[in-house]
């Protein structure tokens, strides 16, 4: 997610009246970005934003009508070169020679380049007395903004019951998803916990014995925690469940994970905007909590437990439920609401936290005070705090801060602050059988692949991969003979035909490299991945995608237990 | 290889020609009745509770198959029966085009795994795959044994062998898969024999696939066993007792299990180790000695090591390492071994089952007189090698026993001997005795200091004097080793090389264990495993229960005469059969053998059970062996026979006829010659260390 225009919407034809507009509105967001990110130290990305905006303003038009199509061959080419084989090689070794950017990656090139961020997790099963309802998953992110500002976590309950996971769609740097990414399912986990377990650590924090985990975290490598700011973090964290047992007033009350998910996201931007205000001593941290709270972070994350499945979304990442019809085909069930303008609801909520003459200039050309996309989100204080707040934490912080024009500029028709929330939507789904999968994906994958195509590709995947059907010979003419070519040839299907043993991975390559038929065309997919940084993001967006696979029979067992 | 005997039986017409078989002879049998549990009054069989009433009796057999473990479970005192079920796929056809006749042989193809015969003209084939598929780990048996599916994914590889042997069977029409789970047991063994905890409460079950043709013989024992209290055969490695419960938990036999159903069909290779269901119980070292290089091999469930890897040295893989030839750890174990020759080495040998007996008067030492065959009448601190035997005169179990004070007795047996040595105790001491009978075994870890040096290293670490005068062999003295106090410090190594055995309280143990490699190192101290351990024990001829030693063989019978005390006119257990045996002479004698043109290189090796022949004649087998590094030649032991050339009887075997004979002994088919020893060779091979030999390298620290 980025606040400037995606290429894909600016692209669409259909838009392009709205152009003009866009043009008008850029400037303002698009200057101030510069310096932040700059200071971000991301210095390339600096070239990247940079070059996209001029391309927009400048060059887009002549794209436009090629847009979608833009990697596929064109047909008339095609006939016109191929009969003249030897011509043909020619003239793409010229098209080699003279465009640079025209040069393939090989097969395992691209694989390697969409696996390098791939985990899958399998829960484990203690042979055969599986009693979680979850699988595992398969977790993959493709960058387009280097870095990427995409996060992604996945921790198991220690204390409580059940598995967290989500996904974290930054924008304006990577600061506010990365803190959102280590923190947040902490927040969750004390949200959930007893009484008695919150006085237990409580109390071995107080006497400095050995603290109880919490998380049973699943991280692919380049996963990483700050470990300068735990510290900071855990100070936090800790006074956050010194409050929850203090208001507790000793009634056991059953803790409602619904109401635990909002209080948790509540909390921790809470946190992280009082941290900006309160500063650290420590200059580094004290930038590090400043970057946090000036960027911002949406959140979509899901809660399994048994037959609950609570999803909580803040932003525009989307939860996308696979369910199998009892015909075999696939069908997708959303989980969450996007927040933002296309959301009609959202739309009117803003309308009316807000005096009706902000009516106009607070939903402006789909965003946010006509800047930002998403309509909640962590972080983004711009949005949060009253313009004195945040001139004071400016004028006190540090010098790169002040130099910052990004922050010190302030959003258009800022009256009445706050303009943004974290708080999420939870949505509450019971789990049956045939309720196959989730996926949780940030918006760069929604945008480029429709729902149903996402949980179809997924489904056949993953049945693909595990459950073909028995062969049962019951009561025909079958000969060995028959029997064995027929089993061969399973077992070749099995090996062979899935290059991907990872569902998230699978599904960016279709998401990247899917053509106008809904197939993954080799080409288009060397050619989407072989795009220079700076362009990568004028082409698509991070992706970042976790598929989290149910056990059917658990589900199936809890629900006849009933 | 073509068996012309070979036949076909059907299980449910044998079971049902017994049964009519036993109903004419009175047998009352119950039809669809299930057993709720076993009536169980002071350690006795009394009766069954089925769900239609209670049925009386004095024994009870179980045989329930793969229900055995659910069954032994269901009484209050659990008699645990250590299986489990896996699945098992067999190929059912309609008849070939000319059918096959009843007489055509069943085919095994243990390369592919599978197994072929006759079914109505067509064919049955099933097989033992890579990859079973355990099942019933929860129970549940009865209820989803009606509804088992077939997995022909899982049968393709079956399928492809069998096809890949008969091609032309291809065209055969399938009838069905059958889905029929089997039991496994942890060992590939099957459980027999009666229970250690209930009196009258016999098991048989565990038949790891071969019920049918197992059954017969497995039968006539267990019937010999409940009527004389023991089988005519020494069976030890199928006894129930062999298993403790230990070997009971569900998730070990899984994992076991699925490492024992392929193994039927694999070629069996000696000094095998399970891989799986491992480290389950270990010493407090084993960490310290597994970072130094250890290998190790398991005995009823404890970890005990082979021999230690030097950092320097790459073993075999472990699918490699499988050979009938020279292993890849000779050289390891050869320096090993002259270690313990040389100086000092220390085998962590905690496994040795441990057992007190202590009483508040004399009883202690009156009961043990009588179960054990050596006088245990010695002063305190004597340390006696002694038997306990049957009623026939055969080992039960053959240990040492350190009189610790007038009315305590530290008892050690061999590891597998937990279970057995102590229902054999239980079984045999009175029951309103005021004797304690401890299992100590957990309590202890046992260092073996083996070596010339040992003396000086305990000399070192603690102020009591471990001079011979002070010190003889065969002694056993609480002191202190470093820091630690009330070791238990014993003049004995389990080998016939000078040493000492260290028994720890397990919270010294790795104290006592750093202060001797510390103060060892100048002594040229390393560790060594059980193969170096038990080179040295064949080459002095030391015979060891369940490997030379079995409820058949007594002690006349392997020249231990001077371990019994005939002569002292006490009475103990196979007094009887020992005196008669005096009289008349034994029958087989325990005998080593030393090979004499066997190329240790390049022939096949002896592991046990090759055939022993004199003057070409067969005369026996051969129950353990080894390369003896300082003879620097193989060493076998085993029992040699006399049978009559006419009618093939067993006559008396004397020392003469032993010393009289020119001996072969036959490895895979090819026979070499041996010389046959009845007393251990005195060391005359004992190296002496030259003096050039030092090199500036043994002055270095190890």
């Amino acid at each position: 997610m980025c606040v400037c225009p995606g290429p894909r919407r600016i692209g669409i034809p259909v838009r392009s009246s709205s152009l003009p507009l866009f043009s008008d509105a850029m400037p303002a967001p698009t200057q101030l970005f510069f310096p932040l990110i700059r200071n971000c130290e991301l210095s390339r990305i600096y070239g990247t934003a940079c070059y996209c905006h001029h391309k927009h303003l400048c060059c887009s038009p002549p794209y436009i009508p090629q847009s979608h199509l833009r990697y596929t061959p064109h047909p008339a080419y095609a006939t016109f070169y191929r009969p003249k084989d030897s011509w043909w090689q020619y003239t793409q070794g010229r098209r080699y020679a003279s465009t640079p950017q025209k040069f393939y990656l090989t097969p395992p090139q691209v694989n390697s380049i969409l696996k390098a961020n791939e985990y899958s997790f399998k829960v484990p099963e203690f042979d055969g007395k599986n009693v979680s309802s979850v699988l595992g998953f398969d977790s993959n992110q493709l960058p387009a903004n280097a870095p990427i500002e995409d996060r992604r976590s996945a921790a198991t309950c220690l204390q409580t019951r059940g598995m967290l996971l989500g996904v974290f769609d930054g924008h304006a740097g990577c600061a506010c998803s990365q803190a959102v990414s280590e923190r947040l399912f902490y927040y969750i986990a004390v949200s959930l916990l007893p009484h008695e377990t919150l006085l237990e650590i409580e109390n071995a924090v107080e006497s400095g014995r050995a603290l109880l985990p919490i998380l049973q975290w699943h991280k692919h490598p380049n996963d990483y925690f700050s470990k300068e700011a735990s510290k900071l973090y855990f100070n936090s964290l800790r006074t956050y469940w010194q409050e929850l047992i203090d208001l507790n007033t000793g009634e056991s009350t059953d803790i409602d994970v619904k109401e635990a998910l909002i209080n948790a996201f509540k909390r921790l931007d809470n946190d992280i905007s009082l941290e900006a205000q309160v500063g650290d001593p420590n200059s580094f941290l004290n930038y590090l909590v400043l970057r946090v709270a000036f960027s911002g972070a949406t959140a979509c994350v899901a809660h399994v437990d048994g037959v609950d499945l609570h999803v909580a979304n803040t932003g525009d990442s989307r939860a996308m439920l696979g369910v199998q019809e009892e015909d075999g085909s696939w069908s997708a069930v959303t989980l969450s609401n996007d927040h933002n303008a296309q959301n009609e609801r959202e739309v009117e909520r803003l309308k009316l936290e807000h005096p009706k003459n902000e009516a106009k200039s607070v939903v402006k050309q789909d965003r946010l005070l006509g800047l930002l996309m998403p309509f909640r989100a962590f972080g983004d204080v711009k949005f949060k705090w009253s313009i004195d707040l945040q001139k004071r934490v400016i004028e006190s912080g540090p010098d790169q801060l002040n130099d910052n024009e990004y922050t010190k500029f302030i959003p258009p028709n800022y009256y009445t602050p706050p303009y943004l929330t974290a708080e999420p939507e939870v949505t509450y789904h019971r789990l049956r059988p045939q309720d196959k999968f989730l996926v949780l994906a940030t918006d760069g994958l929604w945008e480029t692949m429709h729902r149903q195509d996402v949980v179809r590709i997924v489904g056949e995947h993953l049945t693909g991969m595990h459950h073909q059907q028995p062969i049962a010979v019951g009561g025909y003419k079958v000969t060995l003979g028959q029997m064995h070519g027929l089993l061969t040839e399973r077992r070749a299907k099995m090996s062979s035909v899935f290059e991907d043993q990872n569902a998230a991975t699978h599904l960016i390559r279709h998401a990247v490299g899917n053509n106008e038929f809904g197939a993954v065309d080799h080409e288009r997919l060397s050619k989407m991945l072989s795009l220079p940084e700076e362009l990568a993001r004028m082409y698509r967006d991070d992706i970042t995608i976790i598929v989290v696979q149910f056990n059917s029979h658990v589900v199936g067992a809890c629900q006849n237990q009933e | 290889m073509h068996v012309p005997e070979d036949a076909v039986v059907s299980s449910a017409d044998v079971a049902l020609a017994l049964a009519s078989a036993a109903s004419q002879n009175g047998v009352q049998i119950y039809d669809r009745t299930s057993i709720l549990h076993v009536m169980v009054r002071k350690g006795q069989v009394t009766g069954v509770e089925t769900d239609k009433g209670q049925i009386q009796c004095q024994y009870f057999v179980n045989c329930a198959g793969q229900w055995a473990y659910e069954l032994g479970l269901s009484n209050e005192e659990p008699v645990s029966i250590p299986l489990h079920a896996c699945e098992h796929f067999y190929l059912l056809t309609r008849p070939l085009e000319t059918p096959l006749q009843s007489n055509a042989p069943t085919i095994v193809d243990a390369d592919g795994r599978i197994y072929i015969r006759n079914w109505q003209g067509g064919i049955l084939s099933g097989g033992f795959e890579k990859n079973p598929k355990p099942i019933f780990t929860e129970g549940k048996n009865q209820l989803e044994i009606q509804n088992l599916q077939e997995d022909w994914d899982h049968f393709e590889p079956l399928l492809s062998s069998l096809l890949r042997r008969m091609p032309e069977l291809e065209a055969l029409e399938i009838v069905k898969l059958v889905n029929c789970p089997e039991t496994f047991t942890p060992d590939m063994r099957c459980i027999m024999g009666e229970s250690p905890s209930v009196q009258g409460y016999f098991v048989l079950a565990g038949m790891n696939s071969a019920g049918l043709s197992f059954g017969g013989g497995a039968g006539k024992y267990l019937a010999e066993w409940m009527v004389h209290g023991y089988p005519s055969e020494n069976i030890w490695e199928l006894d129930l007792k062999r298993f403790g419960a230990l070997q009971s938990s569900r998730t070990f036999l899984r994992h076991r299990v699925m490492e024992v159903m392929p193994l039927l069909y694999d070629l069996k290779v000696p000094r095998w180790d399970f891989q799986t269901g491992r480290q389950l119980r270990t010493s407090p070292l084993y960490d310290r000695l597994d970072a130094q290089g250890a290998r190790w091999m398991e005995k009823h469930g404890f970890e005990r090591p082979k021999y230690f890897v030097p950092p320097d040295k790459d073993l075999l893989a472990l699918e490699q390492s499988k050979t009938f030839y020279k292993p890849d750890w000779f050289e390891i174990v050869e320096s090993e071994v002259k270690c313990c020759k040389e100086a000092v080495c220390v085998i962590d040998m905690s496994s040795f089952t441990k057992f007190e007996i202590t009483s508040t008067g004399d009883q202690a030492l009156e009961v043990l007189q009588y179960l054990f065959s050596n006088d245990l009448d010695v002063p305190v601190g004597h340390i006696v090698h002694t038997g306990m035997l049957n009623q026939g005169g055969g080992y039960e179990n053959d240990c040492s026993i350190a009189r610790l004070s007038k009315r305590s007795f530290f008892m050690i047996s061999p590891t597998d001997q937990q279970v057995h040595c102590w229902a054999w105790l239980k079984k045999y001491m009175p029951e309103d005795s005021n004797l304690i009978l401890e299992d100590v075994t957990w309590k202890y870890t046992a260092l073996n200091l083996i070596g010339p040096r040992a003396v000086d290293v305990l000399s070192e670490l603690s102020y009591a004097p471990m001079t011979p005068d002070h010190f003889p062999s065969l002694f056993c003295k609480e002191m202190s080793v470093g820091y630690a106090n009330g070791i238990r410090v014993m003049s004995m190594t389990h080998t016939g090389e000078p040493g000492f055995m260290l028994y720890i309280p397990i919270e010294y143990a790795l104290h006592v264990y750093n202060e001797v490699m510390g103060v060892g190192q100048k002594y040229g101290i390393r560790n060594a495993g059980y193969y170096a351990l038990r080179s040295l024990r064949i080459e002095k001829f030391f015979a060891f229960w369940g490997q030379d030693l079995n409820t058949l063989t007594t002690p006349l019978e392997c020249g231990r005469e001077s371990r019994v005390k005939l002569d002292k006119g006490m009475d103990f257990i196979g007094r009887d059969a020992l005196l008669q045996q005096k009289q008349n002479g034994v029958y087989k004698r325990l005998t080593m053998f030393i090979l004499d043109d066997h190329d240790t290189d390049l022939d096949l090796w002896p592991w046990w059970g090759e055939p022993i022949y004199r003057n070409g004649q067969y005369v026996g087998k051969t129950t353990s062996s080894a390369y003896g590094y300082t003879l620097e030649r193989h060493v076998c032991l085993g029992f040699v026979h006399n049978f009559s050339e006419d009618t093939g009887e067993e006559q008396v075997v004397t020392a003469d006829f032993i010393n009289r004979g020119e001996y072969e002994i036959d490895i895979a088919g090819h026979r070499f010659q041996a010389k046959a020893k009845l007393y251990p060779v005195p060391s005359l091979f004992t190296h002496k260390r030259r003096k050039d030999d030092v090199e500036l390298s043994d002055l270095q620290g190890k």
